[in-house]
């Protein structure tokens, strides 16, 4: 089957014309099959690109695009309960659920399950599948052994199974707007300072080392997951989609080069050197391999 | 609506004896192995123990809630199974899951057993909560600490489960069960192994007067000449925002402080909370008499009516400090 390369959410507090330039041109020059959409880190940031959502949506689909819509990761408030629900009953689109909550509104509908759901084991799969998930983007902490596990279940189960191969991993999600708090800010008058941040706040450790990211309420890793090189492996487990996950570059070289991965055509080292000039942020993927997430393994075993 | 449950954690079984005879009204623990998430060297129970800690608890009208709240790691899930039919097969009250595989097989093999979902499961609104319900038959939800007590309120008006929430103890900033924090400077994890910044990874460089912790291959704090050093919990340390050296070192996600609600009793009660819950499982037993001995004096004359008697734990909280977190909305 051919494999699918898609586009996970923004993550960042960017304009909405920006994010509205930016999906223009991954539907005109991006090799990506499918593209999820929305804004899942901040209810507050949402009100934002509701102008322009409907535009971005249409001119992804008139591209081809299969497009889904993402439903938000901590779902606690009044608002962001009224966000979810509004999202699922719109019905406009298949929806990616990152919530228990969205994914008890989506019984009956085909939906996909994110990456923000805990799937960690075969008898998860199974279960979610029961409850009519069709494809299951799998956490990003789940090692090469949990991996090849998942993607034989989920293929006897006729899941679509996902990987991130590309960008900041997630790593926690909280009550708390960490962007506002190191800017002396209450998360109420955040004052959107998580704007001044296209590409998260990098956040270093006491002696210099670069550590993390704050994306507002979201703690990402710093370096950029990168499983170029690791695709064959992943194919021949059984993954089938292979999401990317927004930074602030060139989006479409990053997509151009992982499709000529999964076309056969560049080997996954070949790429992670193209990668690696496209960038001062460190690769890694520790993850993958079993070892701690910042790390990077440089001869991936086959 | 009957008076608040008081929920103890014990680590071992002298500390399960010390919070039954404090005063707790059921004990959680865990088997000794990653099925749980404080999975720590010299920690948690064996089958045997765990027999007896029910015996223990039982004879003196105290329940026993078994914690198997990891998420089963796929191809291996007997660990989890196993585990669960052994608490079921020693008569514990209650099991307290997070992993939907596990739950399935729970209500599955075990109907009569009471299901918990774990704070691991990090369910925060009704529509997750009611899923829990109708799929599991889940009867008691530990609130992930992310609510304000207001949100807590119109949450248990909606759904027909018992709702369980921590006041007091260590505090985690994020989401419980969607933080890989450790597992990024480690590779073992909450989820996974059971642990949060694991002991094994921790590590203590003198600099001059000054001591660093390091966790995995990261400085998490620098403590300065006569500051007392604490453990390096990821989300407790001192970093740098905005990246390189730019500005001061801070605590930027939370300070060393612990979470005490005690302030919190009439509105938890007017929100319809159910349970109180203490955490600590890795505390020795006097840290578990005391704190769990001076909350039973709290919540028996806040259910008389009478003034709530001072907790006087300023030697049992983290660096002297505490909050009330995620439970008012100043936190945030």
């Amino acid at each position: 089957m051919k494999p699918t390369l898609t586009l996970g959410p923004v993550l960042f507090n960017w304009p909405a014309e920006r994010w509205r330039d930016f999906y223009a041109r991954i539907a005109d020059e991006a090799p990506v099959d499918a593209v999820v959409v929305g804004e899942i880190v901040c209810s507050k940031r949402a009100p934002f690109l509701a102008p322009v959502m409907d535009e971005v949506i249409a001119r992804l689909a008139a591209a081809g695009k299969e497009v889904w819509l993402a439903s938000p990761i901590l779902v606690g408030s009044d608002r962001e309960r009224a966000a979810m629900r509004d999202l699922v009953e719109s019905d406009l689109l298949p929806v990616e659920a990152n919530d228990m909550g969205a994914l008890a509104l989506l019984e009956g509908r085909r939906h996909a399950v994110g990456p923000f759901i805990n799937s960690y084991n075969e008898a998860t799969l199974s279960w979610l599948a029961g409850r009519g998930a069709v494809a299951v983007s799998l956490p990003a902490e789940l090692p090469a052994a949990s991996v090849a596990v998942m993607a034989k279940t989920g293929a006897a189960l006729g899941l679509s199974m996902e990987v991130q191969v590309f960008g900041r991993a997630p790593l926690a999600i909280s009550a708390r707007c960490y962007h506002a708090r190191a800017h002396a800010l209450h998360k109420d008058g955040c004052q959107f300072v998580c704007a001044n941040d296209p590409d998260g706040m990098p956040v270093s450790t006491v002696d210099g080392q670069p550590f993390l990211s704050v994306n507002g309420t979201q703690t990402m890793s710093h370096g950029y997951l990168a499983l170029a090189a690791e695709i064959d492996r992943l194919r021949a487990m059984g993954i089938q989609r292979f999401r990317l996950s927004p930074q602030d570059l060139d989006m479409v070289a990053v997509a151009t080069a992982f499709r000529s991965v999964l076309d056969g055509e560049r080997s996954g080292q070949e790429v992670m050197a193209e990668l690696r000039g496209m960038t001062t942020v460190p690769l890694e993927n520790g993850f993958f391999h079993n070892m701690a997430g910042a790390a990077y393994a440089d001869a991936p075993a086959a | 609506m009957g008076s608040f449950e008081l929920i103890c954690p014990a680590g071992n079984p002298a500390a399960l004896r010390a919070a039954v005879d404090a005063g707790a009204d059921a004990v959680y623990l865990g088997f000794r192995d990653e099925t749980n998430a404080r999975n720590f060297p010299g920690l948690n129970f064996s089958r045997p123990e765990l027999a007896e800690a029910i015996a223990y608890a039982h004879a003196r009208s105290v329940q026993v809630f078994v914690a198997i709240n990891t998420y089963p790691q796929a191809g291996n899930l007997a660990p989890w199974q196993r585990a669960v039919d052994d608490a079921a097969q020693l008569k514990a009250d209650a099991v307290i899951l997070a992993d939907l595989g596990l739950l399935a097989y729970a209500a599955k093999h075990h109907p009569d057993l009471r299901l918990h979902l774990s704070v691991q499961a990090s369910a925060a609104n009704a529509e997750a909560i009611r899923l829990y319900r109708e799929a599991f038959g889940v009867r008691r939800v530990v609130l992930p600490r992310v609510l304000t007590v207001p949100e807590i309120a119109r949450l248990n008006a909606e759904v027909d489960v018992e709702t369980e929430v921590f006041v007091f103890g260590g505090l985690c900033p994020m989401a419980e069960g969607r933080c890989s924090l450790s597992s990024y400077a480690t590779g073992l994890s909450p989820n996974k192994q059971g642990v949060c910044s694991p002991a094994s990874h921790v590590r203590y460089e003198p600099r001059g007067e000054a001591l660093a912790s390091r966790l995995g291959g990261f400085t998490i704090n620098v403590f300065g000449a006569g500051e007392p050093a604490g453990y390096p919990t990821l989300c407790k340390g001192r970093f740098v925002p905005g990246g390189g050296t730019s500005r001061d070192p801070a605590y930027l996600f939370e300070e060393p402080t612990s979470l005490n609600a005690l302030a919190l009793l009439p509105e938890l009660k007017a929100a319809k909370v159910c349970a109180l819950k203490i955490e600590g499982r890795q505390r020795g037993k006097a840290y578990i008499a005391a704190v769990v001995g001076a909350y039973r004096r709290a919540l028996d004359a806040f259910e008389r009516g009478l003034p709530v008697p001072a907790l006087d734990l300023e030697a049992m909280v983290e660096g002297g400090a505490q909050t009330t977190g995620a439970y008012t909305r100043a936190w945030r």
